[in-house]
């Protein structure tokens, strides 16, 4: 087989393996949107403040440290133990909850029936105050995450396609665990949305407040429910993301990445949000791997972006969203 | 014990028989000296009635009078400042939509709320929320009680669309539909609840001859065959007289007759009311 078809194949797989990552924090986008109808500018920085949480509990850091000796006049920085990765986690997921139950109580419960551009602007201040909120309590240095997930290339692949094509192909071990994760994360979504009493009331409530309410729905159980799962799938995100590339304040600005996917995959659409989410990712590597050379690099960077334009032009709705019927 | 044995006096007690023959029971659910106030606005004035088991209770007045506000002090969308709501012989402490719902009161908008991105079927479906009791994770793998319950729930949601006659729209999306067809889907999600307690909000607003016609014995046809009582406010004088059983005039906030329909219409102030005699 000819080198630069083996190279593209490459380029290929290592595209879908990215494109699953964007496509976990997409999801987020997409759940909070299709069960309040808000757009969560946050959810990135839900996935910072996920893993800066989890290296936290994980290394018996004492939260708040900096303020608190600042303030004391102390010098204490660590509990002195470290929890075991799958507890961190668990404690990790009943901080999300906790989140967010307050985000309902203190912002999303005051804004009901509100515009959506209101409930917009609310989501850009949580963004900023839990960027804020992530820095005092746990400290703005790069961190490692390390919960015990295989990293590294995958010898048995490498080692097969070489016997096969005489070129051994680079996978990541942590990108096919990030593969496999995202998709029981996304069945069991669907399964979630489709099938269950609460999953039927979620939709029921993204449609229409006071139906809902006239159907016996409570709002506010739902509202916490959703970002409780926004929050789950955040904590997904921010694990991969953390033990591919460290914990650090760049890591919010993957939330930008979302954009493009959403736009491609529909806002209203789980299924949207994977396929959008692969696209970009084989799209901006292949481009890159093709076209790069010629116009000097660095198209990744751009290349989701102008996808998503030209999809707005001809297909506003998305891949998969869902027509928009008005009646006049 | 005593308890029980008082309210089985209590709805025992001043029942009749209507022209046609139906039996109306003891007093469901009785509104005591209600008073709304929105600010300043008095929207509701100290007005006491009460609906009866198996009753067709209509509530009119002119625009404004505070017909729909009564409507939602009913199903929990507003909390009266004054006054108390007594259902099936209790006192119902301040309550969320939600709640009254879970109580078996159903209810229809007078604009119209339903799901428009879901089918008609996923719409009548959510009218069965309260009936569903299997757990989260029963219902996600399909699991013993939530399949029979899941496969019951169908079945009774199919009825329904059999009794509104609406099979031919099952699985069109609510948002494609006409007015009148929407208006019909809403009460079947609202009877779906297999509700004690209908409560209609201009069940026939914006629709032409024959939908109320339709809709009228849509009315008639639940509350005869599921023995459900309705409570409906209505703007057409003719489909109110010829539906209810008895009626409450209100204006102003205020009620200004309650009774049976032709006891009503030779009421002087109702008269009054309709014809626009000055308020001093």
């Amino acid at each position: 087989m000819p080198e630069q078809l083996l190279f593209a194949m490459e380029v290929t797989l290592n595209g879908l393996m990215a494109g699953v990552l964007y496509a976990l924090v997409a999801l987020g986008f997409v759940l909070i949107f299709k069960a309040s109808g808000i757009f969560n500018y946050a959810q990135g920085v839900m996935a910072l403040f996920a893993a800066l949480t989890l290296v936290g509990i994980m290394e018996g850091q004492i939260p708040f440290s900096h303020l608190i000796n600042a303030t004391l006049g102390t010098d204490i920085h660590h509990f002195g133990w470290h929890v075991p990765g799958i507890l961190a986690i668990v404690l990790t997921m009943v901080v999300m909850v906790g989140l967010a139950w307050a985000v309902n109580q203190f912002v999303m419960r005051h804004l009901v029936n509100q515009e959506p551009i209101i409930l917009f602007m609310a989501t850009i201040g949580l963004a900023y105050f839990l960027e804020g909120l992530g820095d005092i309590m746990w400290g703005s240095d790069i961190k490692t995450l390390d919960v015990g997930l295989p990293q590294g290339i995958n010898t048995w692949i490498d080692e097969t396609t070489f016997e096969a094509f005489g070129y051994g192909f680079f996978i990541d071990n942590l990108d096919i665990v990030a593969t496999v994760i995202a998709a029981l994360l996304v069945i069991a979504l669907v399964i979630f949305s489709q099938y269950t009493k609460q999953g039927r009331a979620m939709r029921a409530v993204a449609d229409d407040h006071q139906a809902a309410l006239s159907v016996g729905i409570s709002l506010n159980f739902i509202w916490v429910m959703v970002w409780s799962v926004a929050g789950f799938v955040a904590l997904v995100a921010g694990i991969m993301w953390g033990s591919k590339s460290g914990v650090q304040f760049s890591l919010s600005l993957i939330a930008l990445k979302a954009l493009p996917v959403l736009m491609l995959g529909g806002f209203t659409s789980i299924p949207g949000a994977i396929v959008g989410g692969l696209i970009i990712g084989v799209g901006e590597k292949l481009f890159e791997f093709a076209i790069g050379p010629m116009v000097g690099g660095a198209t990744e960077n751009w290349f989701a972006y102008v996808l998503a334009l030209i999809f707005l032009v001809f297909r506003p709705q998305g891949l998969f969203g869902e027509r928009i019927i008005e009646r006049v | 014990m005593t308890g029980d044995m008082q309210m089985n006096a209590m709805t025992d007690q001043g029942g009749y028989v209507t022209e046609d023959g139906r039996k109306i029971g003891g007093v469901m659910m009785e509104m005591k000296n209600i008073t709304l106030r929105f600010g300043g606005v008095v929207a509701i004035k100290d007005i006491s009635f009460d609906i009866r088991e198996g009753e067709i209770r209509a509530i009119i007045g002119p625009n404004g009078a505070g017909k729909s506000s009564m409507l939602n002090v009913i199903s929990g969308f507003y909390n009266p400042q004054e006054g108390e709501v007594w259902f099936h012989g209790k006192r119902r402490a301040p309550m969320k939509p939600y709640q009254v719902a879970q109580q078996g009161i159903a209810r229809t908008f007078q604009n119209i709320a339903l799901f428009e991105g879901m089918t008609v079927l996923d719409n009548v479906m959510t009218g069965r929320l309260t009936q569903m009791k299997a757990g989260m994770a029963a219902q996600a793998l399909w699991w013993g009680k939530a399949e029979r319950e899941e496969v019951e729930n169908r079945e009774f949601v199919e009825k329904i669309i059999d009794f509104l006659e609406i099979q031919n729209i099952r699985k069109t999306p609510v948002a494609r539909l006409p007015y009148g067809l929407k208006k019909r889907v809403e009460l079947a999600r609202a009877l779906a609840a297999e509700p004690k307690l209908l409560l209609l909000d201009e069940p026939m607003a914006g629709m032409n001859v024959e939908e109320k016609e339709d809709m009228s014995r849509f009315i008639l046809d639940v509350n005869d065959e599921f023995g459900t009582t309705i409570a409906l406010i209505e703007h057409d004088m003719g489909v109110v007289m010829d539906l209810s059983d008895r009626v409450v005039v209100m204006d102003y906030g205020k009620k200004i007759g309650d009774g049976p329909p032709d006891e009503v219409r030779n009421n002087q102030d109702v008269i009054d009311a309709y014809l626009g005699v000055a308020h001093d």
